[in-house]
């Protein structure tokens, strides 16, 4: 695990009350500024000395980032939402409880009451070798100190391991995949909105980074359509600890079925590659099929198909297996 | 500006990682400075369009004058398409173009790596290898034709063969830089996931795995500045015969004899009409 060493190197520190500012300044400072929201993530890594950024841009009163609103027939969040907040808003709970279960299963309440939406979209992997500030790929070196004999792995990728064998770490992005939630980007070249799937990258894209979001760009907010509203949810996030961990394994699907019958699902796996994994083959499987239990093992048997494990993951497999089971029958349909 | 990526690895030592990206900038501005500088020697030393033909007009030679076999020809569209193509996959996302380029890098380098396989043996068995490589005869003409591109030497008096100098010290030096990045890149395919080798990103210890990505790096950027002024040589009109050849396969028995030497380029057993 990463050392927590010293004092937060000094950084010059800038607080916008508007967004136009705060996009102002990621665009004046681009790669040497740091965008923070909660902090939860960014502490850490100031702490152990590993990002230096020369400019640190705390988001936390832009008043255009933060709440809950209205937006065509579905919602929109602003990125600093607390998690807290999304979960036990009265209009997600309603009509898109996937998003409110899987932000009630972050960290800790006081974590949901400090961590904000967009920072668990958008925060960086766990791997300890990473963290801990050894020369990885991701860290800019070409090595992957998690992927060998020897590693400790256990919560590494399953799929789309490429040269990186981290995972993505955020709860609240396969719920929104789900859910098919689209992101604002605003940057340099104003403002462009992207499916939530697309917000993720895998090292094979750029291995420094998680998401799309270029030095100059900022998540501002999170729009999701009414397209899912109050169809049949499933979250379920395993992890080692029930009080405060990160996900093994989690898996978000929403199912539209009528008379029993699957008519439209999406269903995304995360924390078993380097972004949430949607599941498109299962669910081209499983539309206009009864969810019945021979339906959902032989759903769970694609999902792994192509599975790769390392060292001391190969648990994954199975544990995905049965999540994507579990989602089947557990909803309902 | 530096040359190498150094990191300290989890022992404390000090390992190279990488080349530094400035090179690739580097080898970008190389390759204009010298684009630019030859257009501006071009302009105040225009070249006559087509030079006087030899007078050692050899009779017999048909009116075309077989250059490159088919083989040779699809060897070379092949290696230019996977050297664009890993050019593009290899230093786009460098440049801050970012998308899946990994799985389409390996693949265009297992092209490269048949086609010259196929190359060698094609150059082996079928054509006359001395014809390209550089040798201590061909120093007189080099110095001749530097001389001539320096405005000093007035016209070079003795034609080459099949292949110019300068030609010949292309080849060498881009066949270097090819075995460089296919030897290297051969290597770290172990590290991917591929259809050739099981990943096993520690067949080598870290500081060698700095050198095989150093040497994969040096010749990658040594590509690009080559490449650049290869293809501009290629376009450039007075020069454009030999490009429509590499087309075609042939030139006429006109530029034949303007510009090689009938007794080094002896054609009567590889020419059609």
């Amino acid at each position: 695990m990463a050392v927590i060493r010293d004092t937060i190197p000094a950084f010059e520190l800038f607080q916008p009350t508007s967004l136009e500012d705060a996009l102002a300044l990621k665009r004046r400072y681009g790669k040497a500024s740091w965008a923070l929201a909660g902090g939860l993530d960014s502490l850490d890594w100031f702490k152990d000395r590993i990002k230096r950024p020369d400019v640190v841009i705390d988001l936390g009163g832009v008043p255009e980032l933060t709440g809950v609103r209205a937006s065509g027939d579905g919602i929109e969040i602003g990125a600093t939402t607390t998690l807290s907040e999304v979960a036990s808003n009265s209009d997600i709970v309603s009509r898109f409880g996937l998003l409110a279960d899987a932000a009630s299963k972050v960290a800790t309440p006081q974590i949901r009451n400090q961590g904000t939406i967009g920072g668990n979209l958008a925060q960086d992997t766990r791997c300890w070798y990473y963290r801990g500030g050894w020369p990885c790929y991701r860290a800019g070196g070409n090595i992957c100190y998690a992927d060998t004999p020897t590693s400790i792995n256990r919560e590494h990728a399953l799929f789309e391991a490429n040269r990186c064998v981290a995972v993505n770490p955020s709860d609240t992005a396969p719920a929104l995949i789900a859910l098919d939630a689209k992101f604002v980007i605003m940057g340099t070249s104003g403002e462009k909105v992207i499916d939530a799937e697309d917000f993720f990258i895998t090292p094979a894209t750029d291995i420094t980074r998680m998401t799309v979001l270029n030095p100059g760009e900022l998540l501002t907010s999170i729009r999701i359509p009414g397209t899912w509203a109050g169809a049949d949810f499933y979250f379920e996030k395993v992890r080692d600890r029930q009080s405060w961990d990160f996900a093994l394994v989690n898996i978000a699907s929403a199912i539209k079925s009528s008379g029993g019958t699957i008519e439209d699902i999406r269903m995304v796996v995360s924390a078993v590659g380097p972004r949430p994994l949607r599941l498109t083959d299962v669910e081209r499987q499983l539309k206009g099929q009864t969810a019945s239990d021979d339906v959902a093992a032989a759903a769970g048997e694609l999902a792994v198909l192509g599975a790769r494990a390392l060292q001391h993951n190969g648990y994954k497999i199975p544990l995905m297996r049965n999540l994507v089971k579990r989602a089947i029958r557990g909803t309902g349909a | 500006m530096s040359l190498f990526q150094w990191e300290q690895n989890p022992w404390g030592q000090e390992i190279l990682v990488r080349i530094s990206w400035d090179l690739l900038y580097l080898s970008i501005l190389g390759g204009a400075l010298f684009i630019i500088g030859h257009l501006i020697y071009r302009a105040k030393n225009p070249t006559p369009a087509s030079p006087e033909p030899s007078g050692k007009a050899a009779p017999g030679v048909p009116e075309r004058v077989v250059r490159h076999s088919l083989a040779a020809r699809l060897f070379h569209w092949i290696m230019a398409a996977s050297v664009l193509v890993l050019l593009g996959t290899g230093f786009f996302p460098v440049m801050g173009i970012q998308f899946d380029w990994v799985e389409i890098h390996w693949i265009a380098g297992l092209v490269l790596v048949a086609s010259i396989v196929f190359h060698i043996i094609h150059a082996l068995g079928w054509m006359n290898w001395r014809d390209i490589w550089i040798s201590g005869k061909d120093w007189a003409e080099w110095k001749a034709e530097m001389q001539h591109v320096m405005g000093k030497g007035g016209a070079i008096e003795k034609k080459p063969g099949k292949y110019p100098v300068d030609h010949r010290i292309f080849h060498s030096m881009i066949a270097l830089a090819a075995f460089g990045v296919m030897i290297t890149g051969l290597l770290m395919m172990v590290r991917v996931d591929n259809a050739l080798f099981a990943r096993n990103p520690y067949l080598l210890e870290d500081s060698s795995w700095g050198w095989v990505y150093v040497i994969h790096g040096l010749s990658a950027v040594g590509f690009v500045g080559m490449i650049m002024t290869h293809i501009y040589f290629a376009v450039l009109p007075e020069k454009r015969w030999m490009t429509i050849s590499m087309i075609w396969g042939w030139v006429t028995k006109k530029e034949y004899l303007a510009h090689h030497d009938p007794e080094r380029w002896v054609v009567s057993k590889e020419t059609t009409d």
